[in-house]
């Protein structure tokens, strides 16, 4: 029985979301216990399993030809198991929320189908272990964004969301499958289970990869052997292991939201606020750090690869950071945060320090679930009004809700003692050892973040409320404020409850188990720069925000630069100029030519030579006897002639 | 002169030239199998006029075969044709369109 | 004189020959028809096939031309009487004629001249040998005694070789000769067949015999409308 427990980490999700299906979205109390029910009882299974009371349960055989072998089994290591606590906690916590956040909503039903298919999926990403069932349930989860996100399909621009952040997604799981199957072209295999990474990594890592390997027979050993690139006789050479981890971060780039793919995460604001903290905030958008530290010995095959993936994080962070200065709307700044926090994580995992980024990633989900939470009852309180510049002097009027939105934001900003604090200085630290590039325009980061989440709460929570609805704010119920309260306290706990030396005790054992040493020497950095600095920074966000937005009407920062700063750095208006405008004459073109030429000329064309030859051969076929007589000895005189004469 | 095998042979061609030339061009259909009877003649002709130049009987025996078989199906023919005349009203051949598509 | 006659009757042939194909008359075309039969007969017998002149001139003259006459006869061919001659059909269709007897004769001049063998068949017969040599039967003395009838009878109904002669040089044409019979036999049942008409209603009591005219086949007045069917 034992072996069977964790399996129900993913049939309680599915098998509410079949209820569901089947015809309990038509009865939302049926709905609601099924989803509610099953999150709760994930949760206390993930308990369980981090108390290690769970062994690893029986794996499934799937593929098994000779090249190939694919099972559905799972990996409980201390990566998955911490991932796994933070999607079954904080996900109970977003549902047990959406209890009364959606409760005036006609298809409150479809939302609890729609949540418990995405937790079936998620955890399903958590736990695989090998990357082709992983592939599935990531198409499970961006399925189930496009579900949720297009909520209140009857709104236009919901709909167009949706479907922005389905193709978006589609687009970077081109790349994802392109570096899986090189993957499994050059390895021989897709299973991404430590051991197996670990005798892959021994087998092509290269002398100038910076790794000194002294049980490189032993890790060989358990690698596969046959794989089709050393059947072909194709060596793993630089290039194309660069392109696998590319292409492998180019599944991170779509579901994470990474430069030059993230204009779908702000539009994906238009689902409902618990779909945005759960998904684009605390879980959905993390899957794709959680799969760049579940592949990591592949991704230090690749040093080009590493500092594409650590750049591009870096650009996502600053770019948005950038960007959520000028946005006016709750939830845009949020989301534009949420994306900064990723950038940051990616460029941890891009600065060889993947503990580094699940420790943010953590911590990270405990506050951004908090403010999105708390954003949504705000929204709830002043029914539905999402401008900031609408709102005013809140924290007096809501209190609860205020102050858990003020905890979240200084954790967010990286003020101690509150989680962010630790989680991003120790993060920048381990950048600066990479490159002390990175390590600046991290630490601008940090101060632009506390620049525009001070703005938010200065304009929102303080002063006089700014129009009439502002004045009359009611509390959310007890149980939207419960998960507010404990996501309050994870966030103020979160740095000191051990976090940072349990994933620090992953890293290093994997990173023992494959020997591997930084190509760059790696020092230890100062107190001053892990700790002074950035909080000098912080401050010093917090005090030109406040400086600026404390008694302010409108927003005092007009001109150019801010302008393109408000319109998103034209990213939307590029992409539908010449993306969208070449697909649509391209799309265009083809049309024509399927209907005018193979349609027209090719099919049609066909068809009208044969009539024409059929009507031309009719003529032959006169009636008259003597003609076709005529023909006859015609015929018979000339075959007559030629038997006799040549 | 001598009459050899080749002034026989080319009677026969010329009378089968001849029918020929009726089958194509007459209207009536009695006139047309007439003429085909006349192209039956003329090969019977031929048997016999390599039956002795040859200098063996089959030829002959095969023209008593050929005159009966023709006069079974002259008989047979005539039939049809006076069938056909009692559907159509008609022995003009140009009219037996049936065949045409 | 064997050039005369071969010359009158070869071209007596001809002519009325070229007289059925270009006579309008129906019933002159089928007497035309009869006269070069006759005329083909005469080459039958120069060419010392006796019996089948006279087979010719009973089957083909005495029955078919008759059985010919009777059909043009029976059917009414008044009009095509007076039909207009198709000029340009009939330049292609003797175009065709004459292309065909180019034909013939260029075929005939690449043989060689056969010169006619003597007058019968009585010195050097070759009854039914197929290339067996002269001398082999002029011994048979019994065997060369009987003109072509006889030669054709023992062709056509031996079933045992004649005395004197071997079964090695024997040949029968007896089973065609039955099967011919037969086939004539059902050409006969199949013209009956294909001939009949409705039965005509006929009164059964004598009462009701009357004096009227029995109902008349279509008459011409209905070919335009029975040309449509």
């Amino acid at each position: 029985m034992d072996h069977y427990v964790a399996w129900f980490l993913l049939i309680c999700p599915l098998a509410a979301t079949i209820a569901i299906l089947l015809g309990w979205h038509k009865q939302p109390s049926h709905a609601i216990f099924a989803s509610i029910g099953s999150s709760v009882l994930c949760f206390l299974i993930a308990l369980t399993v981090f108390a290690g009371w769970v062994p690893a349960p029986k794996s499934f055989m799937w593929i098994d030809l000779p090249g190939l072998q694919v099972d559905f089994s799972m990996i409980l290591d201390p990566l998955s198991k911490g991932m796994l606590l933070v999607v079954t906690g904080v996900g109970m916590l977003v549902h047990i929320f959406s209890y009364g956040y959606m409760e005036h909503d006609p298809g409150k039903g479809r939302f609890f189908g729609g949540l418990s298919i995405f937790m079936f999926s998620m955890t399903g990403i958590v736990l695989s272990s090998n990357l082709i069932m992983l592939f599935i349930f990531w198409e499970g989860v961006g399925f189930s964004s496009y579900l949720l996100v297009g909520f209140w399909y009857e709104r236009e621009s919901a709909a167009q969301a949706a479907n922005k952040a389905f193709v978006c997604n589609r687009l970077a799981d081109f790349g994802f499958m392109t570096g899986i199957l090189l993957f499994w072209f050059l390895m021989g295999t897709v299973s991404v289970e430590p051991n197996v990474l670990a005798g892959v990594y021994a087998q092509h890592a290269l002398p100038w990869m910076g790794s000194i390997l002294d049980n490189h027979s032993v890790l060989a050993a358990s690698a596969p052997s046959a794989s089709v690139a050393t059947q072909l006789g194709v060596h793993a050479n630089p290039v194309l292991l660069a392109i696998m981890v590319v292409g492998l971060f180019c599944g991170c780039i779509g579901k994470s939201a990474m430069f030059p793919l993230h204009v779908w995460l702000p539009d994906a604001m238009e689902g409902p606020t618990p779909v945005s903290a759960l998904i684009h905030a605390a879980t959905m958008v993390a899957a794709g750090v959680y799969m760049l530290c579940r592949v990591f010995p592949l991704l230090l095959l690749s040093d080009a690869g590493m500092t594409v993936i650590a750049s591009i994080g870096c650009l996502t962070a600053v770019m948005a950071a950038l960007i959520a200065v000028q946005q006016n709307d709750i939830k845009r700044i949020l989301a534009y945060s949420t994306l900064s926090q990723l950038g940051y994580m990616v460029m941890a995992v891009g600065c060889y320090a993947p503990d580094a980024a699940m420790f943010h990633l953590t911590t990270h989900a405990f506050f951004k679930a908090l403010l999105f939470l708390a954003a949504g009852s705000v929204i709830h309180a002043l029914h539905d009004e999402q401008d900031i510049w609408k709102m005013g002097g809140l924290l007096r009027k809501i209190p609860l809700t205020g102050i858990t939105f003020l905890i979240g934001m200084l954790a967010l900003s990286g003020v101690p003692p509150f989680a962010g604090f630790f989680s991003k200085d120790y993060l920048l630290s381990l950048c600066f050892a990479r490159s002390p590039f990175f390590y600046t325009v991290g630490v601008f980061t940090a101060f632009l973040t506390a620049f525009y989440m001070t703005r938010l709460v200065v304009i929102a929570f303080f002063g006089p409320a700014r129009t009439k609805a502002a004045e009359h704010p009611h509390e959310s119920p007890w149980h939207m404020t419960t998960p507010l309260v404990i996501l309050a306290v994870l966030s103020c706990i979160g740095g000191f409850i051990g976090l940072k030396p349990y994933y620090n005790g992953w890293s290093t054992s994997v990173v023992h188990t494959i020997n591997f040493v930084t190509p760059f020497p790696v020092g230890e950095p100062s107190l001053f720069m892990e700790m002074i600095l950035p909080m000098c920074v912080v401050l010093l966000g917090i005090g030109c925000a406040w400086a600026l937005y404390h008694d302010a009407q409108t927003d005092p920062l007009e001109g150019g630069l801010f302008r393109v700063l408000a319109n998103k750095f034209y990213f939307d208006d590029i992409y539908d100029t010449y993306v969208v405008g070449t697909q649509q004459l391209v799309a265009r073109s083809f049309a024509w030519i399927d209907s005018w030429i193979i349609d027209g000329l090719i099919i049609r064309g066909a068809a009208y030579v044969c009539v024409g030859f059929g009507e031309l051969l009719r003529l032959f076929q006169t009636g008259n006897l003597q003609a076709y007589a005529y023909v006859f000895t015609l015929g018979g005189l000339i075959l007559i002639y030629f038997t006799l004469f040549h | 002169m001598q009459i050899t095998l080749n002034d026989y042979l080319f009677v026969a061609g010329t009378l089968f030239a001849i029918g020929l030339f009726g089958v194509l061009m007459r209207r009536n259909l009695l006139i047309i199998y007439m003429s085909l009877e006349m192209m039956l003649q003329a090969a019977n002709l031929t048997f016999v006029a390599f039956s002795r130049f040859n200098h063996h009987m089959e030829g002959q025996v095969f023209v008593f075969f050929v005159i009966t078989v023709a006069a079974a199906e002259v008989a047979v023919g005539l039939a049809l044709i006076v069938a056909l005349y009692r559907l159509k009203q008609t022995t003009t051949v140009r009219d037996l369109t049936k065949l045409k598509f | 004189m064997q050039p005369l006659f071969f010359w009158i009757f070869s071209i007596g042939m001809i002519l009325c020959a070229l007289a059925v194909v270009f006579n309008r008359n129906a019933v002159a075309s089928a007497l035309c028809f009869t006269f070069a039969i006759c005329f083909m007969a005469g080459l039958f017998v120069m060419l010392s096939a006796f019996f089948l002149a006279a087979v010719q001139i009973l089957v083909t003259a005495g029955a078919v031309m008759v059985l010919f006459l009777f059909i043009i006869m029976l059917l009414d061919l008044s009009a095509m009487e007076h039909a207009p001659r198709h000029w340009i059909w009939m330049a292609f269709s003797g175009l065709l004629a004459l292309a065909f007897l180019a034909l013939i004769g260029k075929t005939l001049a690449t043989l060689p001249a056969m010169a006619e063998p003597p007058a019968s068949y009585q010195s050097q017969a070759q009854v039914t040998a197929f290339g067996k040599t002269v001398d082999q039967n002029i011994s048979q003395s019994r065997i060369d005694k009987g003109d072509d009838t006889h030669r054709i009878g023992r062709l056509l109904f031996a079933t045992k070789p004649a005395p004197g002669e071997t079964w090695e040089s024997f040949t029968s044409y007896v089973a065609p000769f039955e099967i011919t019979s037969l086939l004539i036999l059902v050409a006969t049942i199949g013209i009956i067949v294909l001939c009949k008409q409705e039965e005509r209603p006929r009164p059964h009591h004598r009462e009701e015999i009357s004096r009227e005219a029995p109902p008349v086949p279509p008459v011409r007045e209905d070919r335009e409308a029975a040309l449509k069917t």
